[in-house]
């Protein structure tokens, strides 16, 4: 019998390339017409001073809103075509039998690419942790996969440019294996709840799925819909604070306040990230624009890693496997992490 | 008959596969039993990691994801095509 293999239409292949190379021209061509255009609405056709606040930051809006949401789109579209090559399955088949150590670092990295969703993350510890990988391996992956976060990596990339993204993404890949490794330390096996020791998964029957072309370029597609359809309001709202800001904040104001002299800031931030995880989208260029006005790139990372790894919901859905006391440390143990490397930016930056 | 089980513990994305599965049966008027299973020990059993999980007739047809009502219904022609072979 002829296995039924859903959504494989290979006389589609050729066309949809070509939709794809038209799609990508558009994008090119779009994202190089926004400044001048931002600029031309702002200043020439609504006929604002251009060293006025408010056309200042109406330009700044203009032009940063369309930048952000194309980025958004090209981007999560790429990552997503890489990540329908990974699987939390596959990831734990490629952890099974690593130690400590190398566990964590192939953990961590791992946790970029895998696709993950905060409402995985019981089933995926217990399956972990059941076929035998180190609880801090587990964790080391827990932690990279929501902070090394593609929305906050791409914003990051539009408005402060590729080194502060790729300084983001190193340190959270450290933060995530110095957790991991700690917690591994700790031997901390015994604050897992007990049902999870006792769970015994089904043995053999996993899905593998064969992937074309086409299956793979529709899921990247219906993710940026997914995504760009979650955050695009958070974008503009956040957007148009920041502009607000960028025009009317006069230079240096938070200096003391947010600046490297004001040794509490960092740990503030990070306090003051952990609630607010939804907002992610909306925050990174509402600090954008405060990083313009004399705050400083280590407490700005730290807060950005608060609010994306350190994230309420998916801490009280771990609290389901986790007892009380994993929680605090796992919870601890991070937020050190971050407030340290928020002092190391602000230090050697 | 057929039985489908959405695998997950009532996240968002568990209950658009409810619904998914729930429209395609009706609009193909199929006679299915459709079960939620949220409790974690009773969800491993099917040696998934990733939630939402989708099972028919006790095979797992898709994982970690909301698959398209369109899928939906091909999984659901081929479970029906096995159930006669």
């Amino acid at each position: 019998m002829t296995t039924l293999t859903p959504l494989s239409f290979p006389h589609t292949n050729k066309r949809l390339f070509i939709t794809l190379v038209f799609a990508a021209l558009a994008w090119l061509i779009a994202y190089n017409i926004i400044q001048p255009l931002a600029d031309w609405i702002s200043y020439s056709a609504l006929g604002f001073a251009k060293d006025s606040r408010f056309g200042e930051s109406l330009a700044f809006f203009l032009y940063d809103v369309p930048k952000i949401l194309l980025l958004l789109s090209g981007m999560v579209f790429a990552i997503s075509i890489v990540r329908t090559f990974f699987s939390p399955e596959r990831t734990r088949a490629l952890l099974g039998g690593k130690r400590e150590g190398v566990g964590n670092v192939f953990a961590a990295l791992l946790g970029i690419v895998t696709p993950f969703c905060s409402c995985s993350a019981v089933p995926l510890f217990i399956g972990f942790v059941e076929s035998g990988i180190p609880l801090g391996v587990t964790f080391s992956f827990l932690i990279a996969a929501p902070t090394i976060n593609e929305v906050a990596i791409i914003m990051l990339f539009g408005l402060f440019g590729w080194k502060v993204a790729g300084l983001y993404v190193f340190s959270g890949l450290m933060i995530a294996i110095f957790a991991g490794f700690v917690i591994g330390r700790l031997k901390m096996e015994r604050y897992v709840e007990d049902f999870v020791w006792q769970i015994q998964s089904g043995a053999g029957q996993t899905l593998d799925e064969k992937l074309t072309w086409n299956n793979r370029i529709e899921r990247a597609w219906d993710s940026v819909k997914e995504i760009v359809g979650k955050v695009w309001l958070y974008v503009v709202v956040g957007i148009a604070v920041g502009a607000g800001i960028h025009g009317y904040v006069p230079e240096t104001a938070l200096v003391g306040i947010m600046g490297k002299q004001a040794w509490w800031s960092v740990p503030a931030a990070v306090l003051l990230g952990i609630p607010l995880y939804s907002n992610a989208a909306g925050i990174i260029p509402i600090v954008s624009a405060l990083m313009e006005k004399g705050a400083s790139l280590g407490t700005v990372l730290a807060f950005m890693m608060s609010v994306v790894g350190l994230s309420l919901p998916e801490t009280i859905i771990l609290r389901r496997v986790l007892k009380p006391q994993l929680i605090a440390v796992f919870v601890g143990v991070i937020a050190i992490a971050i407030i340290f490397t928020g002092y190391l930016f602000n230090i050697i930056l | 008959m057929l039985t489908i089980k959405v695998l997950g513990s009532g996240c968002a994305n568990c209950k658009r596969v409810e619904q998914i599965v729930r429209k395609v049966v009706e609009e193909m008027s199929l006679d299915a039993e459709i079960i939620k299973v949220t409790e974690y020990p009773e969800i491993m059993k099917y040696n998934i990691i990733s939630s939402p999980g989708l099972v028919i007739n006790e095979k797992i047809v898709s994982t970690g994801r909301i698959p398209s009502p369109a899928e939906v219904s091909t999984f659901v022609a081929s479970a029906l095509e096995a159930a006669q072979s």
